[in-house]
């Protein structure tokens, strides 16, 4: 099948940065495709240049078979975003923001009725639905922009953090729902997160850093190639003893450390019953880790997942209560 | 063949509009603001200036005042409605719309038209003060003043979206708005007749589309008038047409 979103060498600059730097990559039907990369990264700019609210600098790009630049009307009735930042009208109630949304989108009376009353039972706000959005506390404001996203049931579906400071149960509600319909009608999901978790759902995940995507694989693929093998922790009565036993009889690498022996092993579950016959002393404690895509992050941009985003939230909202302030 | 609902752009048109309207009706500070304002000059301007000059052309100064107070209250609720599209950038609802399967046109329309109406709203509320200056107004005058107050309420308001979607921030558009504003209104024989001018002033003046919507204004309320009637609304027209064109060709370009 033809690739649902194609990108070709495409680029956005900001005067001299480089926000968007030569980026190629295609997304199949169906897939969720997941982008991860440090804070400004390139991942919303990316985006924005798929909703066509950005004009690229270079390159070319498609989504749903059309070009962005020169077919960005019908790009707009094959999407629907949720976007990173607000974008909800706060002085209108839940219904009246939907309602909205429904008519923008061409939705016929009926159906418009019946998916408005689906997504607010779905983010738990139906008892909600005639308060003004500004009374909503932040998460409840997340969710409806999640509900606004999901109303018209677009072929591909771009998620910007989605989940930015819900609970977790409404994420693992909404991830219900996501791949439910997904199995329906057959949305494609391009998603950014921060979550491991949520990224680890992806079909296949680049991550981006400085503009540039730096790897293209499936979770088990990344994991595999920059997660730097499974590693097994030990800590016997004689670590010393051991670690010679060990490098010896099983040929593999051992390192001392404060938590005990590092031993690395190419397949943990397989290479685990050898080196325990092979201890020549009493096992007290014993950790086998695999690598986690955090593992991965780290290594390919030198820096932890979840590294900045609750000063971002909290910056958000301490820029909305500023403007409430004024309003 | 997709359905037929899929290609009419009247229904987003009608919501873009509402939710303005839903918006203002909301908003208590704007309504009072609307009502304090015209009352205000009404009062100053009128009785202050009307104990000096004791008559226009037959008419009471306040009287003579009136239609300038319509006008110069449409033309500030104009660009303050106008506000609006910033207003929806800051807070990122204008994303929302931008990435919608409609046209610029239809949004920045949608945006003129609401506008409009509520420009129309507030400059409405001056006529209930009609009584206070002894104007009273038949009903076949009024509906010709509110036809004239909505075509000159969208001319400025064109003109508003056409500066706003320019301007990045609420300081820009303050200060862009204000020196467009206040030559407008000083210039448009708001205050004084249009008759009896230094040549340059005139000039000025003959160029300067409030002068022609408050001279229709004037013949409709007070039944004086400076200017051919028709040839007041074809100026107006005229340049709303040309402000609308603008702000339509300025949004699509830029957004
Ligand atoms: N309008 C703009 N003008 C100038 N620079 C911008 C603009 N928007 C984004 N940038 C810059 O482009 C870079 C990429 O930003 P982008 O928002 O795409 O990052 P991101 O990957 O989404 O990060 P985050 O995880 O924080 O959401 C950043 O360095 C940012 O400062
Ligand atoms: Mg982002």
């Amino acid at each position: 099948m033809a690739p649902i979103i194609e990108v070709t060498h495409l680029s956005k600059h900001y005067g001299r940065l480089r926000a968007v730097d030569d980026v190629s990559f295609h997304v199949e039907p169906g897939e969720i495709f997941g982008f991860l990369g440090p804070n400004g990264a390139g991942k919303t700019t990316t985006i924005h240049a798929l909703c066509t609210l950005l004009q690229p600098t270079a390159g070319a790009a498609t989504v749903a078979g059309y070009d962005v630049a020169t077919r960005p009307h019908d790009v707009r009735r094959s999407i629907g975003i949720i976007f990173q930042d607000s974008s909800l009208d706060e002085r209108l109630t839940a219904y009246e923001n939907l309602n909205f949304h429904g008519i923008l989108y061409h939705l016929p009376r009926a159906v418009r009725r019946q998916r408005i009353d689906e997504v607010l039972q779905l983010v738990d706000l139906a008892p909600r639905r005639h308060a003004i959005v500004k009374t909503f506390s932040g998460g409840m404001k997340r969710r409806l922009e999640m509900a606004r996203g999901l109303l018209h049931h677009p072929k591909v579906l771009f998620l910007d953090e989605p989940t930015l400071g819900l609970d977790p149960q409404s994420r693992s509600h909404m991830w219900e729902y996501l791949r439910a319909l997904r199995a329906r009608e057959g949305i494609t999901m391009f998603l950014t997160t921060h979550y491991m978790d949520e990224a680890e759902d992806c079909d296949r995940i680049a991550v981006i850093d400085h503009g540039k995507i730096i790897a293209l694989d499936t979770p088990a693929g990344l994991k595999r190639q920059y997660g730097g093998g499974d590693r097994l922790t030990l800590r016997t009565e004689d670590d010393a003893a051991t670690a010679e036993a060990l490098q010896q009889r099983c040929r593999v690498s051992v390192e001392r450390s404060e938590e005990g022996l590092r031993i690395a092993l190419t397949n943990g579950h397989a290479g685990l019953p050898e080196v325990l016959a092979a201890c020549p002393s009493k096992i007290v404690a014993l950790d086998l880790h695999h690598p986690s895509l955090d593992d991965v992050f780290l290594r390919l941009t030198g820096r932890g997942m979840r590294d900045t985003d609750a000063n971002e939230l909290d910056q958000l909202r301490s820029f909305r209560k500023k403007w409430n302030l004024r309003t | 063949m997709e359905p037929a609902y899929v290609t009419s752009s009247w229904p987003s048109l009608g919501m873009i509009w509402w939710r303005d309207l839903l918006r203002f009706s909301r908003d208590q500070s704007q309504i009072i603001g609307s009502l304090s304002r015209p009352l205000l000059w009404l009062l100053v301007l009128g009785f202050g200036l009307g104990s000096v000059v004791t008559s226009v052309g037959g008419l009471t100064y306040p009287e003579f005042l009136l239609p300038g107070i319509i006008g110069l209250n449409l033309l500030f609720a104009s660009f303050l409605s106008a506000i609006s599209i910033i207003w929806d950038r800051e807070f990122g609802f204008l994303k929302e719309m931008l990435v919608a399967p409609i046209s610029r046109t239809t949004i920045a329309l949608g945006k003129a038209l609401s506008g409009s109406t509520i420009a129309v709203l507030q400059g409405g509320l001056v006529l209930a003060f009609a009584p206070l200056v002894h104007v009273h107004l038949a009903w076949g005058h009024l509906l010709a003043t509110l036809g004239l107050m909505a075509l000159l309420a969208f001319a400025c308001t064109s003109l508003g979206i056409l500066v706003a979607s320019r301007t990045t921030s609420f300081e820009g558009f303050g200060v862009i708005s204000n020196l467009i504003i206040m030559p407008m209104f000083f210039l448009s024989g708001a205050m004084f007749p249009v008759d009896r001018l230094p040549s340059w002033l005139a000039v000025l003046v003959r160029l300067n589309p409030m002068t022609y919507g408050i001279d229709a204004l004037r013949a409709a309320l007070i039944g004086i008038h400076a200017f051919p009637v028709w040839f007041d609304i074809g100026f107006v027209a005229g340049f709303a047409a040309l402000a609308l064109w603008g702000a339509v060709w300025y949004f699509n370009r830029t957004s």
